[in-house]
């Protein structure tokens, strides 16, 4: 029961970083039609979901862990904000009709880029445990 | 090995995050570059296909690099380098990332190839679009496997 839902809470991460990766190349410039966005979105939500309802899980699931441990906390508050920052570049970024490249505006570009800063830091919590 | 994860010493921390963060970089990229190519193959587009290339040149190689470095470096901070050493996960993950490579650096000079033809003809080569495609979402197959190695550690 253990491994299976690491796996799969590991397996949503690796979906949630394909997400931002494909994020992060339509803020540097990639065509952004409608297929591929949808793929990125779907990526990032499921990741999303994954992380957060099987992180839950093992959190519960584990003796040595309890849902109120300190960098279980701060995960919880880094995943809220990077859905935050990542709700609000989702929307600046709209497939053309065409699928060509769109401009990003400041904005949008802050709010994206501060998802990867929020996600990396994300995986940082979760390697190093601290206070485990 | 459950036990182990929990009281993993904290100075295996670093290279852990940088053996992740490069995986989850490297796999992000492979599938940018796999929907891309999807998408390449059924609108035959040039941008697309040049996305497609560039993923792997510019996010898949690198994060392959920081990857295999990270394992290398954990594997030698947990004893694990040495020849006496015969785990499953550990062969399952150091096959899948060699043998990853080869297929990345093939797949990266098909993609050259095709963005080169793209800039003299205009349009890619659907024959090797299709074997790009093949190959990248071949790897994203082993990295499956791989990630599934790493996290429930068969012996």
């Amino acid at each position: 029961m253990y491994h299976a839902l690491l796996f799969f809470h590991v397996l949503s991460a690796f979906f949630l970083v394909s997400g931002v990766v494909m994020y992060s190349a339509f803020a540097l410039g990639s065509p952004l039609d409608r297929a591929t966005r949808l793929v990125a979105e779907i990526l990032w939500g499921v990741g999303a979901l994954g992380t957060l309802a099987l992180g839950i899980w093992l959190a519960l699931n584990r003796p040595e862990y309890e849902i109120w441990d300190g960098w279980i906390i701060a995960a919880l508050v880094l995943w809220i904000a990077a859905m935050g920052s990542g709700a609000r570049a989702s929307r600046g970024m709209r497939p053309t009709a065409d699928g060509s490249p769109v401009a990003v505006d400041r904005r949008t570009m802050f709010a994206h880029w501060m998802r990867v800063v929020y996600v990396v830091a994300l995986l940082f919590v979760m390697v190093w445990k601290p206070g485990a | 090995m459950s036990a182990l994860a929990v009281i993993r010493p904290h100075d295996w921390d670093i290279p852990l995050f940088i053996h992740i963060l490069g995986a989850m970089i490297l796999v992000g990229a492979l599938t940018l570059s796999a929907v891309s190519l999807i998408a390449a193959w059924r609108t035959n587009s040039g941008s697309l296909t040049r996305v497609g290339f560039m993923s792997l040149f510019y996010g898949a190689i690198p994060g392959w690099i920081v990857m295999r470095g990270g394992a290398q470096w954990i594997a030698h901070k947990e004893g694990l380098d040495n020849d006496n050493i015969d785990f499953t996960w550990l062969n399952i993950g150091f096959t899948v990332s060699d043998m990853g490579f080869v297929l990345l650096i093939v797949a990266t000079v098909i993609g050259g190839l095709m963005v080169r033809r793209i800039r003299r003809d205009g349009s890619p080569s659907p024959i090797t679009t299709r074997i790009a495609t093949g190959l990248v979402s071949l790897m994203l197959v082993g990295y499956l496997v791989a990630v599934w190695a790493m996290t429930t550690k068969p012996v």
